[in-house]
């Protein structure tokens, strides 16, 4: 996940919760392919049609709150989005994102500061988010020590194995 | 605030105020990693035990030993394929762990059922014995509190986010996502960002129709629904003290709700009585020390609390129901892991007891357990419930989670027992849910509208 991502941003607001991400009704199957038609139904049922691959999601506090199901950010890796900025998150889906690969940046942007449709370019190792279709720019909190581990061994799984061996 | 130990530092003063005081343990003198030994939250004396430590602080990175986690054929599915595409072929200790088929179950559907026999197929082939499906079947986190697979001072960590629902019995208990728990179930450890606690204290005496679920409403309906993101909820004061065990889990089960990490009772007495017949191994409970450092504490005056209304779509958007206006419904569901316990099927009964439910109203009644579910047949509540016009159900997670059994359709509106009221959350997104406590609720499906015992 090192290096520059580029994408256009998608604005949602605070609380946006396990279950307007990904329905129970569709957890029957954790495909990603299938997922990923109905990610944020519950927002915008047409949202996902909309969203292209390296898109940056940006939200507002607790993004991803609610359940611990991990169907919520294998179905928004699934649309591609490259990473979601919040203002905060939701614990449990916190620790899921990056688990699976999917980095997340804590950042208050001051309100306004994107617009849906803008460009912007997201820093991850600095955690710099530069909106390039009004020149501001932003810096997150970095991404903690130990989830840069984790991303570094492949996600938890790999990395567990590893530190056992 | 009778027996209760003192609160960090004057009034609760977070211990960044002043250097850490040293006080007396509980449990006996407190133990010193070469500086002055530091008091410790209830949360962060049981991180630091399992963490092989005499001492943790909040915020730090630790990684802990886990007594016991869980899955259930949501999140199951997902922590299996993740162990079987890593080769994993032995699982730490399959005594430590345990399934349950809850939310589709009974197999609502081909892919459901198919689910199910992979589990079983899975938990064979690991030597995972405990699994809950069919005759046995029962909500995760409300079996591993009846089960005696959580017990006071150990770590529960849950595949599931209410698994913060065995913080009832002086447990620090957390949900985590399906890898989290794959992991577990590899090493028997997790890593942890150590909470910092809120300590929450409920004084005066509870009016009638108020019960634990109410004060959890309220609390989230007062600091919202990140009030207490990342943090230990801890529950105290005299009127948790007061209530039935079973009427405090409604508390930290909610926690999640206010974006806690996990919620915590300390045990008491009556805590002590109600899980050692159950115990299913040794425990030695834990006690937070006096002087301990608190991030916040809150004093609530429970005296003067209503029942509580959450109004969709959060669980933070609460309303006494004294203000709660005409509401008519078209469902009311009494279950969950929130409010499915025996003690909540009694309270349901009492009211439901020669009454009929309102015309047009699908009242759904399920025991979290089955053996909640035995003891309403022993005591003839499963028959007051059909007397009463409603359904009865063996125990399912269905209506609370819009899996199955009493889907919400366009425009319906529902009250329910639960814990959640997301958009979509018990069907179409257009439907409406509304959260209340079992009496309420029994009130609500006679009347046909949200309103109290009081009433009828
Ligand atoms: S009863 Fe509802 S909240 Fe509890 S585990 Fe089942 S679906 Fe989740």
């Amino acid at each position: 996940m090192a290096g520059v991502l580029e994408g256009s941003a998608w604005t949602l607001g605070d609380h946006v919760d396990t279950d307007v991400i990904i329905p129970a009704r569709h957890l029957l199957t954790f495909d990603p392919e299938k997922l990923a038609p109905h990610c944020f139904e519950g927002v915008d049922p047409t949202l996902a049609s909309q969203i292209r691959p390296g898109d940056i999601v940006v939200a507002g506090h607790n993004f991803g709150c609610g359940s611990s199901r991990e169907h919520a950010p294998i179905a928004i890796q699934a649309l591609g989005v490259s990473c979601v900025i919040a203002r905060s998150f939701g614990q449990i889906f916190y620790r899921n994102a990056f688990n699976l690969g999917l980095p997340l940046l804590e950042a208050d942007l001051p309100p306004g500061a994107v617009r849906a449709g803008d460009r912007l370019s997201v820093d991850l190792a600095t955690g710099r988010i530069e909106n390039r279709t009004t020149g501001a720019a932003f810096d997150a909190a970095p991404i903690p020590d130990f989830m840069r581990e984790l991303i570094a061994a492949g996600g938890l799984i790999p990395f567990v194995l590893g530190r056992r061996a | 605030m009778a027996g209760a130990p003192a609160q960090g530092g004057e009034g609760g003063l977070p211990r960044a105020a002043g250097l850490p005081v040293c006080y007396a343990s509980r449990l006996g003198k407190p133990r010193t990693i070469g500086g002055p030994p530091v008091a410790m939250t209830l949360t962060e004396k049981i991180l630091a035990a399992h963490a092989g430590r005499s001492q943790v602080r909040p915020k730090e990175m630790i990684s802990v030993r886990v007594d016991q986690s869980f899955t259930d054929d949501l999140g199951g599915p997902i922590t299996f394929h993740v162990l079987e595409s890593h080769k994993v072929e032995k699982v730490f200790d399959p005594e430590r762990f345990f399934v349950s088929a809850m939310v589709n179950t009974p197999s609502k559907d081909i892919s459901a059922a198919n689910t199910v026999m992979k589990m079983r197929g899975f938990c064979r082939r690991m030597g995972i014995e405990r699994f809950f499906e069919g005759g046995n079947a029962g909500i995760h986190n409300a079996l591993a509190i009846e089960q005696g697979l959580v017990l006071p001072g150990e770590i529960l960590v849950g595949g599931n986010s209410h698994a913060c629902t065995g913080g009832g019995v002086g447990a620090f208990a957390t949900g985590m996502g399906s890898t989290d728990i794959a992991a577990i179930l590899i090493t028997g450890r997790t890593w942890l960002r150590v909470p910092e606690t809120i300590r929450y204290v409920y004084n005066g005496e509870l009016p009638r129709w108020v019960t634990g679920k109410d004060l959890i409403l309220a609390t989230i309906g007062k600091f919202g629904v990140d009030g207490a993101q990342g943090k230990a909820m801890e529950f105290a004061g005299e009127a948790i003290s007061a209530l039935p065990v079973e009427e405090r889990f409604a508390l930290p089960n909610m926690a999640v709700e206010a974006g806690a990490t996990n919620g915590i009772i300390e045990p008491d007495e009556k805590t002590l009585a109600y899980v050692g017949p159950r115990a299913r191994r040794p425990f030695t409970p834990v006690y937070g020390d006096p002087g301990a450092g608190y991030a916040a504490a809150h004093e609530v005056d429970v005296s003067r609390l209503e029942p509580m209304v959450a109004f969709p779509h959060l669980p933070s958007n609460t309303r006494p129901l004294s203000e709660v206006r005409e509401v008519r419904v078209d469902q009311v569901y009494i279950g969950s892991c929130t409010n499915g316990w025996i003690a909540d099927m009694r309270a349901a009964a009492r009211i439901l007891k020669g009454r009929k439910v309102a015309e047009g109203v699908r009242l759904i009644v399920i025991p979290s357990t089955t053996g909640v579910y035995r003891q309403c047949l022993r005591e003839g509540i499963a028959e007051t419930v059909l007397d009463a016009g409603g359904i009865f159900s063996t125990p399912t997670c269905g209506p609370c989670i819009g899996a199955h059994m009493g889907v919400l359709g366009d425009g319906m509106r529902s009250v329910s027992t639960s814990n959640r009221n997301f958009v979509g959350r018990q069907g179409s997104t257009r439907a409406e849910v509304y959260l209340v406590n079992p009496h309420i609720a029994a009130a609500t499906a006679v009347l046909g509208r949200i309103g109290s015992p009081d009433e009828l």
